[in-house]
This record gives structure tokens, sequence and C-alpha cells, in this order.
């Protein structure tokens, strides 16, 4: 019983495993392609995670597993926001995946593998159990791209995805071993205090450290290292696409906050430079770039790169306000991805994919409704009040004036105003072009109230944004006291 | 709050609310009921906006009818709004200005009425959010929200090159703002933890350099909105390309919403680099007064003209804060509100006469008066007017400014004095060409003169257009005390020496 109880912050964890193995099981006995019941399951299980994460929640750091675990409240309210993108996720892709018959157990079982990945991820205090969740995330997350068999370009980029991202796997792993070398330890807060106090090999740290970074732009898909991101977002099935253009992200933040702010904060000075670096090529080659794409998947995949270019900003500018910026800027960033992909999915149907620019011609004239969905996040996107996506931008810009950046801010600035260009031009073609088809557009109601309730929550959050903005500096702030 | 109900967030949210409201009309189906309900938002919003004029203290500079809560609680961020004899004139013209673009647009607009009507009354409310809010980041808000519904506007409405005019507005200006985002942070951190605006003009700033910075700063946007020369540009595109109503709205209100800036923001957080930098920006107003005035004169497009003719006119508004004089403030802010009336009807005259020809070139025309002599008499007034004509509104401003600027420096005056001749010259020789001689081709022989909505339109705009000019002293002393404060405050330089 004691046992039991000592493993209260990882019930959510538990529970997911034992619901995923049963789901795996039970769908085996499910003939009926629809797969409701497994669909529900599924549900019922994020579902249930949530309810876990809430009623064991604690306050103050809980370490468990011997320091390889920790419960705090980043962590339970990142996981909270991740299982929510997942079941919109789910929801959103339930009929466009029904249409490509790709709607297995295999799917269902393989997101909450990821989901469970990320939790891990999210709650590591160890070196070892981060790279055990951010594995678990990635093997997922091939298998899920190539699902689509019969499809050469979602083969291709399931390819091209697993062989970049082994070698960020492989990257990450040599940084990390070169920081045991020099610490001594795997142990996230041991590492800090080695660094802090100790006296350890400085440069073999930073060497360690730029591998760590290399590694983790891999995965964040920053410039240099973002080669797999358009070709991966592309070529994918959109669900795929949106699944890893959302959760991941947050479970990445949790992973540079793990790794880069709890373990490495004394050599913030050398790792907020290599930040820098990344986060301006990211913004510049990101914005530009989109511009010349005309798959809306590619220009969502550039789009990407800028976003977490500007997510960066905030985490370099080492404060907790940064910090708390940076977390902010992600959850927003998830609401507003979650929203882009699910309009390209409802506009699809069997045998149609609406993932080309001239796809969202006239939409204004054959759906007034999702038109206007749609410009509250095109405009979140590109960070025009009222919308969210204006104090995601604020906020980090914000942290970086405090931190003294001035001359970031203003490229930031200026490439935002770049990204601003083709988000106007969906705008423009959704508003003021005639649109190219005039077929019936045949809209699942489960998915088009959510992309009404994503399209206002876009709205609603960037009129009062406090609530959201105050949860995210809190949490932050919390888990960095020792 | 007076009457029990919070004038300045009604002024915002008002127009706001019956905008969603004509929206949840939806389809052409329902465009009456879409226009009917358009038009009483737009005349209540006015409505609500009149006691802030009559229960007014001119006595004193402070901001009135002040409403305060929080708002981002994180970032010190508050729903602060407040008036002062400055922004009271705005509010009152911007709302003025409403009933009269739904009413204008009343049939002329017959695809997506409701989106039509829905953005004007929308963009109304948060251009009004602009001039009350008494907060930065609130303000901030405001200023870039009304970029949407305009945006809209000229790309859904607008004529054949309307995307790419759409384009370059949103684009233009959004640069502006963004690096004024940047200006507002610095402020932000500098003040301690502050947006409120009274607060950045309390700061002291002891360093001219960043004085300077700050104050390019809010050049990029405000003088874009204005627009000065050399940025001014996107205006004649958006201009013509926009339907008549987004030409009346541009013209009478986004353009103020810009020299505004210069007067709550630029001028009393930056004294000293106001001081130091009004060479230029004399220069670059004369030569928005003086060259755009000749390139006016070449235009072959009657909204093109017009829409040069403001950018000459907003260069005597910058004229007139930049030398820092009462008569020169004065005069600017007065042919800020006379600018509005008259290029708002101007536009309107030229829209009438394209919903009837669809053309715009002057040479599509010529002996309207022979088929219209109504709406022939009423453009006389507002062309007129346009030249600066005593007893119309447009002298009082032109004027003062002229006044002010002797005061300052002959040459200024001389300079700025030119548009007199230049403004009458080409609004009048327009005039001549449009309007009198024998009747040009079958266009203008079919054409109908106004109806009754138009007259409607054009006989409350000619009323204030000589009103205003022959009895000022309503505009002219609401504004004084908070004219004499702002002169005071940039008088006193925040730089230590």
């Amino acid at each position: 019983m004691n046992l039991l109880a000592s493993l209260s912050p990882a019930y959510a964890e538990i529970f997911l495993l034992v619901m995923v193995s049963a789901i795996l099981i039970v769908d085996l006995f499910i003939v009926n392609y629809t797969k409701t019941l497994t669909y529900l399951l599924v549900q019922i299980s994020l579902l249930g995670c949530s309810l876990i994460t809430v009623a064991t929640h604690e306050d103050g750091i809980v370490h468990m597993f011997h320091h390889m675990f920790v419960d705090d409240l980043m962590s339970d309210v990142l996981k909270l926001l991740t299982y929510l993108s997942v079941s919109m996720m789910l929801v959103y892709s339930r009929s466009y995946l029904m249409a490509r018959g790709l709607f297995t157990g295999e799917f269902l079982a393989l997101v909450l593998f990821a989901t469970l990945g990320m939790m891990v991820m999210i709650s590591a205090s160890n070196f070892l159990s981060l790279y055990l969740g951010l594995e678990l995330l990635a093997l997922s997350l091939y298998a899920l791209v190539a699902l689509q068999r019969d499809s050469a370009i979602a083969t291709e980029s399931a390819m091209k995805y697993f062989i970049l991202g082994a070698m960020a796997s492989g990257f990450l792993l040599y940084g990390m071993s070169m920081l045991y070398g020099a610490t001594g330890s795997l142990d996230v807060n041991n590492v800090a205090d080695v660094i802090r106090h100790g006296a350890p090999n400085k440069p073999l740290l930073v060497f360690g450290l730029a591998f760590v970074v290399a590694g983790l732009a891999f995965k964040l898909g920053a410039v240099p290292f973002h080669m797999w991101v358009p070709d991966v977002y592309h070529g994918a099935p959109t669900a795929m696409t949106m699944f890893i253009g959302s959760a991941p992200k947050l479970a990445a933040f949790a992973f540079v906050m793990r790794i880069l702010v709890e373990a490495m904060q004394p050599l913030m000075i050398d790792w907020s430079g290599m930040l820098m670096i990344l986060a301006v090529l990211s913004m510049a080659v990101g914005n530009i770039t989109a511009i010349a794409q005309t798959n809306i998947k590619r220009m969502f995949a550039y789009s990407t790169i800028a976003h977490m270019g500007f997510m960066l900003v905030g985490i370099l500018s080492g404060t907790l306000e940064g910090y708390g910026s940076a977390m902010f800027y992600a959850v927003v960033y998830v609401l507003m991805s979650l929203g882009g992909f699910g309009m390209i999915m409802l506009l699809s149907r069997e045998g149609f994919e609406a993932d080309t620019l001239n796809d969202f011609k006239g939409l204004n004239q054959r759906s007034p409704w999702l038109a206007f969905m749609m410009l509250l996040l095109m405009f979140s996107m590109a960070g025009v009040p009222p919308t969210v996506g204006f104090y995601a931008k604020f906020s980090v810009l914000n942290a970086a004036v405090q931190a003294g950046h001035l001359q970031l801010v203003v490229m930031a600035v200026l490439f935002s105003l770049i990204g601003a260009f083709y988000y106007l031009r969906i705008v423009k073609l959704m508003y003021f072009d005639a649109p190219e088809s005039h077929e019936k557009l045949y809209i699942q109601p489960d998915s088009s109230l959510l992309i009404s309730i994503n399209g206002l929550a876009v709205l609603i959050l960037g009129i009062l944004p406090n609530t959201l903005m105050s949860v995210c500096a809190v949490s932050v702030q919390q888990s960095l006291l020792h | 709050m007076i009457f029990g109900y919070p004038l300045l967030s009604a002024a915002i949210w008002l127009p706001i609310l019956f905008g969603l409201l004509v929206l949840a009309t939806g389809n052409d189906r329902n465009a009456r009921m879409a226009r009917i309900i358009a038009l009483v938002g737009a005349i209540l919003g006015f409505l609500v906006t009149i006691p802030l004029y009559t229960g007014f203290d001119r006595m004193t500079s402070d901001m009135q009818f002040v409403e305060m809560k929080d708002w981002i609680v994180r970032f010190n961020i508050h729903y602060h709004l407040g008036v002062d004899g400055i922004s009271v004139l705005f509010v009152l013209l911007n709302s003025f200005f409403t009933p009269l673009v739904v009413i204008a647009g009343w049939q002329v607009i017959e695809k997506r009425v409701a989106q039509y009507m829905a953005a004007f009354l929308i963009m109304s409310g948060l251009v009004n959010g602009v001039f009350v809010a008494l907060d930065a980041m609130l303000f901030y808000v405001f200023w870039e929200a009304m970029l949407i519904p305009m945006f809209i506007i000229i790309g859904v409405w607008g004529g054949p090159n309307r995307v790419y005019a759409a384009l370059k507005f949103f684009l233009y200006t959004l640069l502006g703002s963004l690096l004024m985002l940047v200006a507002l942070l610095y402020l932000y951190h500098k003040s301690g933890g502050s947006f409120e605006i009274l607060d950045f003009h309390r700061m002291a700033m002891p360093s001219l350099t960043a004085q300077i910075l700050v104050f390019i700063a809010f050049f990029m946007a405000f003088s874009v909105k204005v627009p000065m020369f050399p940025v001014h540009t996107w205006l004649p595109d958006a201009h013509v390309e926009a339907p008549t109503g987004g030409s009346v709205v541009l013209a009478a209100i986004m353009l103020k919403v810009g020299a505004y800036g210069f007067i709550r923001f630029s001028m009393p957080i930056t004294p000293d680099a106001s001081h130091y930098l009004a060479p230029v920006m004399i220069a670059l107003s004369l030569i928005a007064v003086v060259y755009i005035g000749l390139v006016a004169l070449t235009q072959a497009d009657m909204k093109k003209l017009v829409a040069y003719s403001s950018i000459s006119h907003m260069g005597f508004v910058t004229l007139g804060f930049f030398i820092f004089n009462a008569y020169g403030m004065e005069g600017a802010l007065l042919q800020m509100i006379s600018h509005g009336f008259i290029s708002g009807a101007l536009f309107l005259c030229i829209g009438v006469l394209y919903d009837r020809v669809h053309s715009r070139q002057i040479v599509d025309y010529g002996g309207v008066a022979n088929k219209m002599p109504v709406f022939a008499a009423f453009f006389m007034l507002f062309a007129m007017a346009n030249s600066g004509l005593p007893g119309t509104s447009g002298f009082v401003g032109e004027f003062m400014v002229i006044m002010g600027a002797v005061k300052a420096n002959f040459w200024f005056a001389f300079a700025a004095a030119s548009t007199l001749i230049f403004g009458a010259a080409y609004t009048l020789w327009m005039y001549k060409r449009v309007i009198f001689g024998a009747v040009a081709n079958d266009h203008v022989a079919h054409l109908r003169d106004i109806g009754s909505r138009e007259k409607l339109v054009f006989v409350i705009l000619a009323i204030t257009v000589l009103g205003m000019g022959l009895y000022p002293l309503p505009f002219a002393d609401i504004m004084h005390a908070s004219v004499n404060d702002l002169l005071v405050h940039l008088a006193t330089p925040k730089v230590l020496n």
C-alpha cells in the first residue's frame, strides 16, 4: 500500500500505459472500420489522465524513482495541455483518417504511446529518462508518418524523418555523455550543482553543450537543423502533421527547460549565445522561405520554424520572465497550429487534399464562418491584436527587452513583419478571391464545433490573456525554485 | 461616468456589438435588415458620444470620463480610458461619420452587405478605442486591430487593384506599429513597469539619444498613418481602390489617428527629441504641402487627386505641431477636424459620380452641372472648402497654422501659404473639368441628380463645414486647456544639463 501511494506522482503515466495495452487488446476484437469503441476508449484514457494529473497534484516539487522523475507545477500544466491537444487532434483527424482508411487501432495506440513519451519527457529529471521519453515519442512519430504505406511521399518523408531524427538523437546522446564525463552525473539537479560549485572541465562541458543544443535544435526544427521539417510536414498525412506540429512542441519546451535551464543554468552565457544564432536564423529562414510556398502544409512548416525561433528568443533571455513567456508562446503556438491544420482537414474530403493555397480561394463565399475562424487563426499567427498570438509575441519581446537584447528584438519584429505577409495572403485568398470550386463542403459536426471553439479561443484569450499568461509564468517559477 | 453608464466604453463597444449583430444576419437575403441594424447602431453610437461634448469640463486639461479596470495584471496593463480636450473631438468626429458611411453605402453595396456594414461599425468602435485609451498597450491593441477591418474593406469591396492596395496598406502600417511596440516595451522598462501613457509623459528621460530613438520608433508608426512624405505612397493606392465608404473613413478618420499619435505620444514623451528633430519634421511637412500639392495638380484620377490633397493638408497638421506655439497647435487640430469633414465630403461626391458612371477619371466627365445641378452646388461648396475659402472650415485651420508659422519663421509660412494657390488650383481645376462645360458623353447625358438619401448626407456635411468655418469657437474652446498644457509640457526639457 505504501509503495502504491509513493507512486502517486506517476499515476497518470502508469494509467496511460495500462490503458494503451488494454486498447491494443480490445482493438483486436473490433472489426468495425469506424473503430468507435477504440476511439472512445482513447478519449476516455486522455480524460482519465487529466483527472489523475489534477487529483495527484501536490504543491512543490516531488522527485521519485531515484530522481529520475519529477512532478512539479510546470509538468502538470504542460501535461494537461498535452492531453488537451492530443484529444483535439483526434477529433479533428477522425473523419479525415477514416476517409483514407488510416483510422486504425495502430494509429490510436501509437498516438497514445507518443503521448506517454511526451509525459515522460515533461516529467524527466535525469538525462536518461529525458532521452527515454524523447525516443518513445520519436519512434511513435516515425511510425505514424509511415502509416500510409501506399503513399510514396509519406514513406519518403518518414524515411527522412527517421534518418535525421536518429542522427539528432545521436547528437543528443553524445552531448549528454560529454556532460556526464565532465560532471560525473546524469541527474539534472546534480549536474547543475556540480557546475555551480565544483570545478568541472569547462571546455568539455561546452563541447557537450554544443552537441546537446544541436540535438535540441534538430528536434525543434531550428535553422540550420531544419531540413526535415518541410518535407515531413508536407509528406505526412495531414493528421500526422498536425500531431507533430502540436503537442510535441510542449514536450520539446519542457525538454529545453530541463536540460538547458535546470541542468545548465550556470552556463547560460554559453547556450544563450548559441540559441541566439539559432533563433535569428530560424526567424529569417522560416519567414522568408514561407513566402515562396504554394503548399500550405509546407508553408506551415516554415512558419513553425519561425515560431520556434521566436520561442527561443524567450528562452535565451535567461530570466524567469523569459521562460514563462516562452512557455506561453509554445502553448499559444500549439493552439494556433491545431486550428490551422484542423482547417486543412476540414476542407479536405475523400480523395482530395485541401493543402494548396488555391484551395482556400474564396472560402468566405463558400463558408463565411469557417473563413472567419481561419482569419482569426492567421492574424493570430501573424501576431496581430486582439488575437492571442500578439500577446505571445509581446511577452517574449518584453522578456528580451528586459534582458537587454534590444537589437534582437528589432530583428524579431522585422522578421515577423515579413511573416505577416504570408498569413495575410491566406486571408486575401479567402476573402478577396473567387472560389475555384463551388463544391459543397461536407463538414463533420464535431470538428466544425471544435474549429469554432479553437478560433474563438484565439480571440477570447486575446481579449483576456491574463489567466493563461499567469499560469505559464507561475508554473515556470515554481518549478525553478529549489 | 455620467447618466449612470460608462460613456467611453459605450462609445467603443456599442458599435462593435452592433457590428457583430449585423454579422449575425448572415447572407444577402437579409441585406435590408443588416442595413437597418447597422444604421441604428451607428446612430446610437453617435448619440452616446454627445454627452462627452455637453458634459465636458473646459476648464481643466485633466483626463475626463475616466474608466480604470485591471486588464492584464501580469504586465500591469489596465483598461484605462479617458478623454481630454484633444481626443474628445476625434471621438465625436469618428462617431459622426459612421452613420454617414452607412447611409452612403446603403444601395451601392449589394454584395455581402452584412459584412460590409459590420466591418465599418467594428472599425468605428476600434478607432474610438484608439482615441480614448490611456494605457499604451490598450492603445496598441486598438491601433492594430483597426487594421483588420480596413484591410478587409479595401480588399473585398475595392476596385480592380484592391489586393495590392490592401496588402500595401497593411504591411506599411504594420511595419511602423511593430517598431512602436519596441519603443513601448522600452518605455515600460524605463518607467519601472507601467504602460500608462500619462506616466510616460511624466517620466524622466535624461538621455537625448534614447529620446531620439524612441521618437524615431514612434515616428515610423505615426508618420505612416498621417501619412507624411516620404512614406505616403500607400495612401493614393488605398484610396483609389477602396470603396467610397472606405475612402471616407480613411481620409476623415484614419489619417487623424497618426497625427493624434504625435500629440499623445511623441511630443510629450520625448519633448527634447521633438525640438531637436523639429527642423526635419518641418521640412518633411513643407515638402508634403508644396510638392504633394504639385503632384495633386497632375492627377487624372479624381480619387487620387483628393488623396494627394489629403497628404498635402496633413502636411499642414504636422507643420502646425512642430512649430510649438498655440496658434500652430490649435490650427493643426482644427485643420484635422475640418479636413475630416471636407475630405469625407469630397470622397462622397466622387462616390456619387462613380456609382453612376463607374469611372473616376476626370476625362470621362464634363458638363455634369447640366444634368446634376443640386449635386454640382454641393460639390462646389466642398471644393471651395478644400481650397481654403474663408467662411468654410478649411480656412480656419490653415490660416491659424500660417499665423503660427509666421511667428516661427517667415519662410515656413511663405512655403506653407503656397498651398492656398496650389490647393485652389488643383481642386477648382478638377471641378471645372468635371462639372462645367458641355455635356461630354452619353454617360454624363444620362446622369440622374442626387436622391434624398444622398442629399441628406450632403446637407449635414455642408452645415458642418459652413458652421465650423463661420463659428469655430465651439471646436476651439474645448481644446484650449489641453493644448496649453501640452505646450507647457513641451517647453519643459527632460534632458538634464
